[in-house]
């Protein structure tokens, strides 16, 4: 997206240099490719055999299938995580001490634990204290309690970002806390929040692939059985890679945008956050000022 | 608490191979995010698209795809590891991208003038990246990249499904050894925060150290 920063006019020498190492690059990126192609058909693996069953509907239906549930579990999860996430903001923004601790200790503890603990937990450990429960719910369950911390932090970030003079303003209008919280703050920083939320909504669609683990039959688990029936698992876990790359792409195009409209539009575009890698990578653009988004640390 | 206190060396265990995961997948993905981010901005135009296609396809994918794609689907290609070394490789290959474009918009965010200034005494480009671009680059997204080493930290528990036996399968383990879970997870989970919290306090302090404010 961003042209290299040393989009300089070149001189001779430098366009010769440049022309000399693509001619290299060029021909080792196409001999690597030729190796790998050779690789490929010298075990079979572009034998048409191997990739028919996916010029056949029943397959493909059988796969998309698969990524209808992913979707569903992401947007249930999402659903949930905006909710509990919403909760915990408010909390941790509270007047009220215990509050703002019960707050902060759910948001640390759940983002520092690694949501598989979390699937594993919900889905091997709650049936042993008579909680009977489905790999659906045990995943949603675990996507929900540790998106929540996530967007917990995003959302109290997003609350933070806005002026101060904003609440003070509402305060001066004679209002109350939770009047200024739901009728100035919470608007206005919604609206920041939205890239946000659809850059975290790529990471949970990620995120569900971990129903696979659990026995779940959804995107990678289908393309797992799949390859098991048709005994070509490479073929399968390519053609499931190649879904999630496309709706995850897509996905990420839209954040992106979102999020580029958003700075333009409030010059400063504070509020930059996405998954803990994403968050990363985010909080190291907008030069100019840090973006205040919330550290992906326990700190 | 007798179900933590009694494996103890269990989680001990699992701890220094989520913790040998980690760094050594780190280490690597380090070196081979700057290799990435430096071919991204490069004037080639062959390594910009490689590089970019790289990113945007590993970046997109469930590291659990990348993983079953390693462990099941490259054996039919004749590339067999042990899925420790397999656990490291996709963990390197994953967290590479993220390290990558973090330290490309460091590089953005290194001022114009630090470039054109070393133009001018007659770089060309790796000896301007490697000497100018690079080392400013890198100080100012430390604490991202901290951000990527806990993420990291935790999605080596991903391992697991592939039978490492790191800090996620001691508590499953433990778990169903003692048929007592809620314990056996909450060792786990202290354990990863044992991990995770310092490792942030240790990201701050370098951040401080060596960090530019811009």
């Amino acid at each position: 997206m961003t042209a290299p920063f040393v989009a300089d006019v070149l001189g001779p020498r430098g366009r010769r240099l440049t022309l000399i190492a693509s001619v290299i690059s060029g021909v080792l990126i196409v001999a690597a490719l030729v190796v790998a192609y050779n690789r490929l058909s010298a075990r079979g693996q572009l034998d048409a055999s191997r990739w028919d069953p996916f010029t056949q509907w029943p397959v493909w239906r059988f796969l998309l299938l698969g990524l209808v549930t992913t979707v569903r579990v992401a947007m249930i999860a999402m659903a949930g995580a905006i909710l509990v996430g919403a909760l915990m903001a408010l909390a941790r923004l509270s007047r009220t001490r215990p509050l703002r601790w019960a707050g902060a200790a759910y948001v640390e503890f759940f983002r520092g634990v690694p949501l598989v603990l979390l699937v594993f937990f919900s889905y091997l450990g709650l049936p042993r204290y008579g909680v009977e429960i489905s790999a659906f719910s045990a995943l949603t369950l675990a996507l929900i309690i540790y998106n929540g911390a996530v967007l917990g932090e995003i959302f109290r970030a997003g609350i933070l970002s806005l002026d101060r003079g904003q609440s003070e303003a509402a305060y001066s209008l004679g209002m109350t806390y939770w009047q200024s919280m739901l009728l100035v703050i919470i608007p206005q920083a919604a609206r920041r929040m939205v890239p946000a939320i659809v850059s975290q909504l790529v990471t949970l669609l990620k995120d569900t692939s971990l129903g696979a683990a659990i026995g779940f039959e959804e995107l990678l688990r289908r393309a797992r059985i799949t390859g098991e029936f048709f005994i070509n698992p490479l073929q399968a876990l390519v053609v499931a890679a190649a879904i999630y790359v496309v709706v995850n792409f897509t996905l990420s195009r839209v954040a992106r945008r979102l999020e580029l409209r958003q700075r333009r539009r409030y010059q400063a575009g504070k509020i930059a956050v996405a998954g803990i890698e994403d968050l990363a990578v985010l909080q190291a653009q907008g030069p100019a000022e840090p973006v205040e988004a919330p550290r992906a640390v326990s700190a | 608490m007798d179900v933590i206190t009694g494996n103890l060396d269990v989680y001990l265990q699992g701890m220094r191979r989520t913790a040998e995961l980690s760094l050594s997948s780190f280490a690597m993905a380090l070196v081979l995010g700057i290799l990435v981010a430096a071919m991204r901005v490069s004037p080639v135009p062959p390594l910009r698209w490689a590089a970019a296609t790289y990113v945007e396809l590993v970046r997109n994918t469930p590291l659990l795809v990348l993983m079953f794609l390693f462990v099941f689907g490259f054996p039919s290609l004749g590339f067999t590891y042990s899925f420790y070394t397999s656990a490291i490789v996709v963990l390197t290959a994953y967290t590479g991208t993220f390290v990558a474009e973090t330290v490309r918009s460091g590089i953005n965010a290194v001022a114009k003038g630090q470039v054109e200034a070393a133009r001018s005494i007659g770089l060309t480009f790796p000896g301007l990246l490697r000497i100018v671009v690079m080392p400013q680059a890198l100080r100012t997204v430390v604490a991202p990249l901290g951000g990527i080493f806990i993420a990291l930290l935790k999605n080596s528990s991903l391992a697991v499904v592939i039978a490492v036996p790191e800090l996620t399968a001691a508590a499953d383990r433990v778990g169903t050894a003692s048929a007592r879970f809620i314990p056996a997870y909450l060792g786990a989970a202290a354990a990863y925060l044992m991990l995770t919290i310092p490792s942030g306090v240790a990201v701050g302090w370098l951040e401080r150290k060596v960090a530019i404010k811009r």
